[in-house]
């Protein structure tokens, strides 16, 4: 498996690399390592399925016990299946996707059609990142996602959990020079990547609580209490964010800048089912747990529901899809979220079915899109001769998210109300099995919508601005462009018709999330039961909101003008982002004035004062003064030339009486037995005098106090309470060890420096060796000094005073009002 | 000067040796990879001392940057290899082999990681220079015109 996550990493990168070597092709290179897992996973199905979990394992710094553990039982491989099986699929897609791009165009997608629509602020000449690009930071992204779902480790699920925002970044951003794709990115990292900071918070209490970072383990013993607790609400924060949940929904409809075959990936398949994968992971440890259903399920109605409505109102197939993707992510957290294992199978196969029919549709919307030009269903007047193939998957997919018989979409539903009917035996369930059908009706709604629109009903000539609706005549999309959804529709369906070739796959991936479960077979056909007849109210009330869909829609203007001056959550994020900036500027304005003396007496201050008020009490005893008559020479010379610094008014003549007090440190370290310190000081003396007088050239030779009488007084006083503080604290810290019996650190040190360190000189060694890492971290400081010196050095090297802040524009971006903006500027 | 410009000719070279030792020699005497760059640098010092800028920049074929990042390249690189071979971080390998004339002598590989410190000790030293020096060795008979109000301010209190 590790071999199989590098594959992806030196895959990606070298995509990446070749530029635009490859073009369109570099798709094909891209399913490589997707095809690879793919084998990979069937060969290890079988016994997976029996519930034998494959595991490897790999210490990456043992000193902290960090390693990567790979498990893959049987809940991995469904994930597995979606992750490289839609990705193989979505490599194929993307090939006929940017036929016409052959890597010198854009790699945003719609260009095919007729009415481009101007995009504010895209007018740039550069032309924009090769698709290359896409499909190398695809494949990468591929791989973190493997990674989340295969790792066993708490910590290393954080890693690539972050390597998956920030790919999600990379691909959501993918067309840089288009502002709205930069602020939709931007939000995205924000608030997912936010979100991940909360979610290691979460990780680490519960680690920690639990004394391990295992998840097998942790699923073993549970730990509890108040701090697992705290621990998983962090973690749940964590999910939501990353699967679009209420309250911090808001980037994934943004997130439909990017071209359309990421958004079937990224955002509907693969990426977004990351939090849901997580609640799934840990409910069967931990939703008996206080806040853990409570939270779950109520975030996840909301999500249902809001996700819905919102769906029902947009004019943009791939908002439209995109809302509906928010919704189902809410359905799926009340499925898993539960901790019960009749209603997490339900969870399993919608995750199924979830992947197959909105990958699907998002292809088929990218393929109307780039035929046509335009996604907006007002647009669309019915299409044409050679789109029968097409509308057949739009309908079949729509139809098995609606929730249609005999369809996969039927059996997850269906599902899902017998598990909320008949093991919902804790509080709320009852509640959440209303949501669940009421958001099930919304669903129907919004896929009638969908289908509806892809058949030209919603065409509106006077929304077109008079111009005559898109037939898609004379525009056939090509068999390879279509064959991919097609093969998830022909999925949907046969897993619908056939549910025992998914069967197998759903009951062990319930029993690797709740070991001591027993699963019920996957049917189409569970006879006349209540979670039947339910089904059925669905689709007489979803079938009803579709035919008054003008009432509806109507309906929902009116509502959302009387919500309008409520906070959105779109509006939240902004306003945290402001909020974030005003703080940090007042904040800054205060602490930062600008005053070089206060800004070094406060410093030195704090760091003399707060060691001394612990200090003075140890000051009970004091060393030797005089060893050797050496010391009073030296110290005289010393003694006389920092008096001689501070006196004199002449710059030059100051340092080098400071490069004085210098060389007579090293002395005394001559005189204590310390040649290697002595050279080093030596060494670092005559270097920095040298350096003092090169700069010291640039100033006048002398200077005059100018400043008013008060400050000498004031400056003599921090001086002495510096002084002292140094003074107190070299003579505490030598006489600290007297009274404790361990040997000290050195002694160890030197006993380990022959036999460890195979050398004599052990301050060497302990820079190179012992504190090997410390010395690594010292030298990238003075990499970044020597930089940073000469960029402030170099004179005529201004900053340009026209560049704004990136940060301000993309705010800007984020102001514009919402639903217009989104359906006319987030074309993909 | 002349006195300088000959001392410096015969000790530019010494100087360096000294800095080659300190570093070879660094793991068992008094020495190491940043008392060696130091030592580079204070040889750097006087070959500006005497020649000017332009002495400093003939010094080396290869621009400051680049020795400085070859030095924390060269350092990383001994950190993480051993990571690739199994090992843990930072770990070295030492070998004791028998060179004619020299006898016995014991190699480290940590040598390459204090070779890395010196080098990035010298390429500060050298782009200190680069920022800081120019062809013009004494002072600037005028300070350095950076804004047009403090200069005047300056100007007095150098004349006094």
């Amino acid at each position: 498996m590790f071999v199989l996550l590098a594959l992806h990493l030196v895959v990606g990168v070298s995509i990446i690399a070749s530029g635009r070597v490859l073009g369109r092709r570099a798709f094909l290179v891209a399913a490589i390592p997707a095809l690879a897992m793919c084998v990979y996973a069937l060969t290890q199905a079988s016994g997976v399925l029996d519930g034998e979990p494959v595991t490897e394992s790999y210490t990456w710094i043992s000193g902290l016990d960090l390693a990567i553990d790979l498990r893959l039982d049987a809940f991995a491989l469904a994930m597995v299946a979606l992750v490289s099986g839609i990705g193989l699929l979505i490599c194929l897609y993307s090939l006929g996707y940017f036929a016409d791009e052959h890597g010198e165009h854009g790699a945003d997608g719609g260009h095919g059609g007729h009415e481009e629509q101007p995009v504010a602020g895209d007018e740039s000449a550069d032309p924009p990142p090769a698709v290359g690009r896409l499909a190398g930071v695809m494949v990468l992204f591929a791989g973190s996602m493997l990674g989340v779902v295969l790792t066993d480790h708490l910590i290393a699920l954080f890693i690539f959990w972050e390597l998956t925002s920030v790919t999600s970044f990379l691909l959501i951003g993918n067309n840089d020079r288009q502002p709205r794709a930069r602020a939709a990115a931007n939000q995205a990292v924000f608030i997912t990547g936010g979100g991940g900071l909360v979610l290691l918070a979460g990780l680490i209490l519960i680690g920690q609580s639990g004394g391990t970072y295992q998840l097998s383990e942790l699923a073993a013993d549970p730990p509890s209490g108040g701090m697992v607790n705290a621990g998983l609400v962090c973690v749940l924060i964590g999910a939501f964010t990353k699967s679009a949940q209420a309250p911090f929904s808001s980037w994934l409809p943004m997130a439909m800048v990017a071209p359309t075959p990421i958004s079937a990936y990224l955002h509907s398949a693969t990426m977004v089912k990351a939090g849901v994968y997580l609640v799934a992971r840990l409910a069967p440890i931990f939703a008996l747990d206080g806040v853990w259903r409570p939270l779950v399920l109520a975030v996840g109605a909301v999500t249902m529901i809001i996700g819905g409505l919102r769906s029902l109102r947009q004019h943009d197939l791939k908002l439209l899809l995109a809302y509906g993707t928010v919704s189902q992510l809410g359905f799926m957290m009340l499925l898993f979220g539960a901790g019960d294992f009749h209603i997490a199978e339900a969870g399993i196969v919608l995750l199924l079915a979830h992947a197959a029919f909105k990958a699907a549709l998002f292809m088929v919307v990218g393929i109307v899109d780039h035929t046509l030009g335009t996604r907006d269903v007002r647009h669309i007047d019915g299409l044409g001769r050679g789109w029968a193939p097409v509308l057949v998957v739009g309908a079949i997919s729509a139809a098995s998210m609606a929730g249609l018989p005999p369809l996969l979409g039927f059996i997850s539903k269906e599902k899902a109300l017998d598990g909320y009917l008949e093991h919902a035996d804790f509080t709320g369930g009852t509640l959440v099995l209303i949501v669940i059908v009421i958001g099930s009706v919304f669903t129907f709604a919004y896929s009638a919508r969908f289908v509806l629109g892809l058949f030209g009903m919603f065409h509106d000539p006077a929304a077109a601005d008079g111009a005559h609706g898109e037939t898609g005549a004379g525009h056939v999309p090509s068999v390879a462009f279509w064959l991919p959804a097609a093969l998830l529709a022909v999925f949907t369906v046969v897993a619908g018709v056939a549910p025992v070739i998914i069967d197998h796959l759903v009951e062990a991936a319930t029993v690797a999330l709740y070991p001591s479960s027993e699963p019920k077979p996957v049917a189409l056909w569970a006879g006349f039961t209540a979670a039947l007849a339910l089904s059925l109210l669905i689709i007489g009330a979803g079938v009803a909101l579709a035919l008054v869909r003008a009432r509806v829609e109507e309906l929902q203007r009116r509502i959302s003008k009387l919500l309008a001056p409520l906070p959105s959550s779109e509006d939240g994020f902004v306003g945290v982002l402001t909020g974030i900036t005003v703080v940090a500027r007042r904040l800054t304005a205060t602490l930062q004035n600008g005053s070089l003396p206060i800004y070094v007496s406060v410093i030195v201050l704090v760091a003399v004062l707060a060691p001394l008020t612990g200090f003075i009490t140890e000051l009970d005893s004091f060393p030797a003064w005089v060893d050797t008559p050496a010391h009073m020479a030296v110290v005289a010379v010393i003694t006389a030339a920092a008096l001689g610094a501070s006196i004199v008014h002449h710059r030059i003549a100051a340092a080098l009486m400071l490069g004085a007090v210098g060389y007579a440190m090293a002395g005394l370290y001559v005189a204590q037995g310390a040649p290697d310190l002595a050279l080093t000081q030596f060494s670092i003396e005559t270097l920095s005098t040298v350096l003092f007088v090169l700069v010291l050239r640039f100033l006048p030779r002398t200077w005059r106090v100018r400043a008013p009488a008060l400050t000498t007084p004031l400056r003599v006083l921090v001086c002495s309470v510096v002084g002292v503080g140094i003074f107190v604290f070299a003579i505490v810290s030598s006489e600290s060890r007297r009274d404790v019996d361990e040997p000290s650190m050195s002694e160890e040190m030197i006993e380990a420096a022959e036999p460890e360190g195979k050398g004599q000189n052990i301050v060497n060694i302990i820079l190179v060796d012992f504190r090997g890492w410390d010395t690594m971290g010292e030298i990238t400081v003075l990499v970044v000094a020597a930089v940073g010196a000469v960029s402030l050095a170099r004179p005529g090297r201004r900053r340009d005073d026209n560049e704004a802040p990136v940060f301000e524009e993309e705010l800007d971006a984020l102001d514009e009002p919402t639903d217009e903006a989104e359906a006319e500027g987030v074309r993909g | 000067m002349v006195i300088l410009d000959t001392a410096t000719k015969v000790l530019y070279h010494s100087i360096l040796v000294l800095a080659l030792y300190f570093v070879l020699a660094g793991h068992n005497r008094p020495g190491g990879g940043f008392v060696s760059g130091l030592t580079v640098g204070a040889a750097v010092a006087l070959r500006y001392v005497s020649g000017g800028a332009a002495a400093v920049r003939t010094i080396f074929r290869v621009p400051a940057h680049v020795i400085l990042g070859a030095g924390l390249l060269l350092a990383a690189g001994t950190a993480f290899v051993p990571l690739l071979l199994g090992e843990s971080i930072l770990e070295h390998a030492s070998a004791t082999v028998q060179l004619p004339l020299f006898g016995s002598v014991k190699l480290n590989t940590v040598i390459l990681f204090d070779v890395g410190v010196d080098l990035v000790v010298i390429g500060l030293v050298m782009m200190a220079f680069a920022a800081f020096a120019d062809d013009n060795v004494r002072p600037p008979s005028t300070p350095y015109p950076t804004s047009e109000q403090s200069a005047p301010a300056h100007r007095r209190t150098a004349d006094q």
